[in-house]
């Protein structure tokens, strides 16, 4: 076990520098003798002796040691742009921490490759028709019915399941993250899915039954549970609003105890990179690398440039270069490295917003949608690799629907629909409406995002052609995301992506109950103010679905209902480069946030 | 000198809590708290989960209570925690000055063991082709973005010979002397380019200035040896300007550079502030930028004193009134 704090910069001890000294044989300081005169000469032997010392002492550098570390195939080395902010599982969602932590922890149940739900740590899931899980009639207080369903399942956790130190997972552990994810003073941002559970009833060491107070499509699976480990976090949970900065996922990562996967972290170097090495405790298919190591390089270049000299060996995907770097790369070097594509849920779009009178008309949304071509875009910036999207649900969920309204790039239909809209008076290029007023909208992105601000110039030649002005004002991501988007302050389109799980329900975005305002603190996300009961009544509808048939024929609906009313403007589903070298095998990239290291000890060599 | 040292100490102190004062209302008037951010990121938040974390990081109360809360503490010695490391702020501070201060120190001490011999051999023959030559370098120094000479050193050092690496402070499992020199050099030599090229032209031409003045010519005409005139009698004034600018690049030595630190992954404090910013960790972005604050204004004490060394005429003696 090794932990290396950055306080930990290395001693320049006088035996080294003497070492190093001796091996230069430097004689800087030795007077020179000089002629009276030549003082030219003096400064100008100062200077050479000076850069003679810089360059031995370079040369020292390079001399004593090899180029680049030696890459051996039981230690893989992967770069990440990212360093997570905390290790704790249950506080702050964010990718790289869930990339880094599914190599080192296992969760109760993920999404797999097909999308479905899966057991991790269960032995299975529950369902009704294996009899592991039963409605109940939710009551409250006095003990009168709600009228509301609520949902009892029960779930076995597998007998090989240990924590790194030999303790094994236990129901205990479930008990434990369960009050510590349902307390409002721990910090957990979504702790409201811990208050939804009701009660935990344990059974013994290894099966509980869930009492959740909502019966939900969702049931079957306990998606976003982590248990913690019982018995060394208690401590950090006596004072609940310290935990966060008590857990020892902060104050002592590299304690093997808090790790039940095939890997747990042997090193944090925080900022720069994560060792993992193989976890003895860990009953699973063995992983074929004694150790991995996670570098953080933000620069992208820098990170091409630290795969090219072997420094690292693999740029993952889910946390590296963008899908435009990733294409760059191929082109230089694709004959060394196997660059993989894997569209996923990430739904790149133009928000609408729907209080200012000109895009609260429909005909215009459509508009401009039809005047702009989202294959080519698709095409020439993204080679084809980015699908463009018709609705916010992606192609490979089980709810995608094709039979929904789906807008061509037609300009000539874009135009007559304006014509209709009112706007036909063309002045200087751009259209007006019989009260004058100019046809012109904001577009917004996140300033300094390189591939938006390229879509967003060419979406606004587009809009030229037909008479529309297009003005760009885009703002630092914090800006955008921190105050204009969330508080509902750009005024036409604002453009940026969704995140998602598969068959995640669109409440927050498109409910009219999320619409943010004062009055919720600004809660929600339906950012254009999108208001249709049909869309409020379906989400609802849904939610409680338990039969897959008839929750597809609602999801159909309420993709046809996105495509008939735009609120928004579809772009495509982006798409991540996973850049590996040749010999390695194994990492299939699913689409979807569950990241490729939660199949870690399938990944090989070859 | 004493009475001088302790004033300006008053001083600076009063500075630092003016500062405070501004940072943290600057910091607090940016547009998204901490909260805001989660909302934009995370679907579920609710508005009852909106008001229960704004109420547990303290973003409910106004902005003045807030600073007068964090200063109380300050002034206990508790800086409170950071938010984007779930660490008290001198934790996470201690190791990245550190950094930046090795890393800063040895790029500045190069430039100024360049810079100096190079200003004098250009100053002792203005016009000459060498000087010329300096010129040019000293320009193209200037010029050069400093992302754009880190990629260059990248490519050549690390990615086409293969000798250096290219970015990171050691190799895992390593950190010996040698290996973090290997990676230290591609930054220290990034950023000593610019410092070179600027301290090179402010030596040549302060060493230019001096060198006309009378008493170098009677140090000349008493029979002086030349060595002893440049270097004892000219450079000695030269510096003046010299010191002044290697006093304020002494602040940069804590607040860090950001482009080198991010561009080779160098955990300083410039990288540390930015991010602290942009994620809005208060505590962490107002302790770094004070800090930094803090080291300027010793810098510049430090170099009223070197002043008075370097040039005897000048008194910091408080004249009294009769």
């Amino acid at each position: 076990m090794r932990i290396s704090p950055v306080t930990d910069c290395g001693s320049f001890s006088s035996f080294d520098l003497i070492a190093l000294l001796s091996v230069a044989r430097l004689r800087l300081w030795r007077r020179p003798r000089v002629k009276p005169g030549a003082t030219a000469r003096v400064s100008a032997t100062v200077l050479s002796r000076l850069l003679i010392a810089l360059i031995i002492t370079i040369a020292a550098a390079l001399g004593t040691t090899s180029a680049a570390p030696a890459q051996t195939r039981d230690k893989l080395t992967i770069g990440i742009t990212q360093f997570p902010s905390t290790l704790n599982p249950i506080i702050d969602s964010m990718l790289v921490k869930s990339y880094i932590l599914a190599m080192a922890r296992r969760q109760i149940s993920i999404f797999g490759h097909d999308w479905e739900a899966m057991c991790q740590l269960c032995t299975e899931l529950a369902t009704f028709d294996n009899g592991r899980a039963e409605a109940f009639d939710v009551v409250d207080k006095a003990g009168k019915p709600t009228g509301e369903k609520g949902v009892r399942t029960r779930f076995t956790l597998r007998g090989d399941a240990f924590w790194g130190d030999g303790v094994p997972v236990t129901t205990r552990d479930i008990v434990f993250t369960w009050k510590v994810g349902k307390h409002p003073e721990t910090g957990v941002a979504d702790y409201r899915s811990f208050q939804d559970i009701l009660d935990i009833e344990v059974h013994d060491e290894k099966s509980f039954t869930v009492v959740n107070r909502k019966l939900d499509y969702r049931y079957y699976a306990m998606g976003g549970f982590q248990p913690l480990p019982a018995h060394l976090e208690e401590k950090a949970f006596v004072v609940p609003k310290e935990y966060r900065n008590r857990t020892l996922y902060e104050t002592d990562p590299t304690n093997p105890g808090l790790y039940n996967g095939p890997y747990r972290i042997t090193e944090v170097v925080p900022g720069s990179h994560i060792v993992l090495s193989r976890n003895a405790q860990w009953r699973g298919t063995a992983p074929a690398f004694n150790e991995i190591q996670v570098r953080t390089i933000e620069k992208t270049a820098a990170l091409e440039a630290n795969l090219l000299s072997g420094a690292i060996d693999y740029i993952a995907g889910e946390a590296g270069l963008s899908l435009d770097q990733a294409l760059a790369f191929e082109r230089r070097h694709g004959d060394d490295y196997d660059v993989v594509y894997k569209p996923g849920l990430i739904y790149e779009h133009l928000d609408l917003m729907l209080d200012n009178p000109i895009l609260a008309d429909l005909p215009v949304r459509r508009a401009l949608i039809q005047a702009i071509d989202r294959q080519a875009i698709s095409d020439q910036l993204f080679a084809g690799k980015q699908p463009v999207a018709h609705s916010g649900v992606h192609p490979l969920d089980w709810t995608h629907s094709e039979e929904i309204r789906k807008y061509d790039y037609a300009p000539d239909k874009a135009r007559a629909l304006l014509d209709d809209a009112g706007w036909s008076d063309i002045r200087n290029g751009v259209r007006h409406n019989a009260a004058g007023e100019k046809l012109a909208l904001e577009i917004m992105t996140t300033a300094g995002n390189r591939v938006r601000e390229l879509v967003e110039q060419v979406l606004q030649d587009y809009w030229k052609a037909v008479g529309i002005e297009a003005r760009i004002r885009n703002q630092p991501a914090r800006v955008l995301f921190g105050e204009t988007i969330s508080k509902r302050q750009f005024t036409g389109l604002a453009m940026f992506a969704w995140l998602s799980a598969p068959e995640s329900l669109p409440r927050t975005t498109l409910h009219s109950n999320f619409i943010p305002s004062p009055a919720n603190s600004w809660a929600g996300q339906n950012y254009t103010g999108f208001n249709d009961p049909e869309m409020d009544s379906l989400i609802d509808a849904i939610e409680i679905e338990l039969d897959r048939d008839k929750r597809g024929a609602l999801w159909k609906r309420v993709q046809q209902i996105y495509a008939d009313r735009l609120p928004a403007i579809p772009l495509y589903f982006r798409a991540d480069g996973f850049i590996l070298p040749k010999w390695l095998k194994g990492v299939r990239p699913t689409g979807h946030m569950y990241t490729t290291t939660n199949w870690v000890e399938e990944w090989r060599v070859e | 000198m004493i009475g001088f040292i302790l004033t300006r100490a008053a001083q600076s102190a009063f500075v630092l809590l003016v500062m405070s004062f501004i940072i943290y209302v600057l910091l607090g008037l940016m547009p998204g708290d901490p909260i805001d951010l989660m909302i934009g990121a995370d679907p579920n938040v609710t508005t009852a989960d909106i008001t229960r974390l704004k109420a547990l990081q303290g973003l409910d109360q106004p902005l003045l209570d807030r600073y007068a809360a964090w200063l109380a503490n300050a002034l206990k010695g508790d800086f409170g925690y950071s938010r984007l490391f779930a660490k008290p702020v001198l934790e996470v501070l201690g190791p990245r000055l550190l950094n930046s201060l090795v890393l800063m120190a040895i790029s500045l001490a190069l430039a100024l063991m360049v810079a100096i011999p190079a200003g004098i051999h250009a100053a002792r023959r203005p016009g000459s082709w060498t000087d010329q030559a300096i010129n040019l370098l000293c320009f193209a120094g200037v010029s050069v973005p400093p992302f754009w000479l880190a990629l260059l050193l990248i490519l050549l050092f690390a990615v086409s010979l293969g000798a250096l690496p290219a970015s990171g402070m050691q190799t895992i499992g390593d950190g010996g002397l040698l290996d973090r020199v290997r990676y230290m050099i591609l930054p220290t030599l990034t950023l000593s380019a610019a410092g070179i090229a600027g301290y090179t032209r402010h030596t040549r031409a302060a060493m230019i200035e001096v060198l006309r003045e009378d008493y170098i010519r009677t140090a000349r005409a008493k029979g002086l040896a030349e060595r002893r005139v440049v270097w004892r009698h000219a450079l000695r004034n030269a510096l003046l300007p010299v010191v002044t600018i290697a006093a304020l690049d002494f602040g940069s030595l804590f607040s860090g550079a950001l482009i080198t630190e991010t561009m080779f992954s160098w955990l300083g404090m410039g990288k540390t502030i930015y991010d602290a910013v942009m994620g809005n960790d208060y505590n962490l972005a107002l302790v770094g930028l004070l800090l930094a604050t803090g080291v300027t204004l010793v810098a510049n004490i430090l170099a009223d004193i070197v002043y008075a060394w370097l040039d005897p005429r000048i008194s910091y003696r408080v004249e009294r009134g009769s």
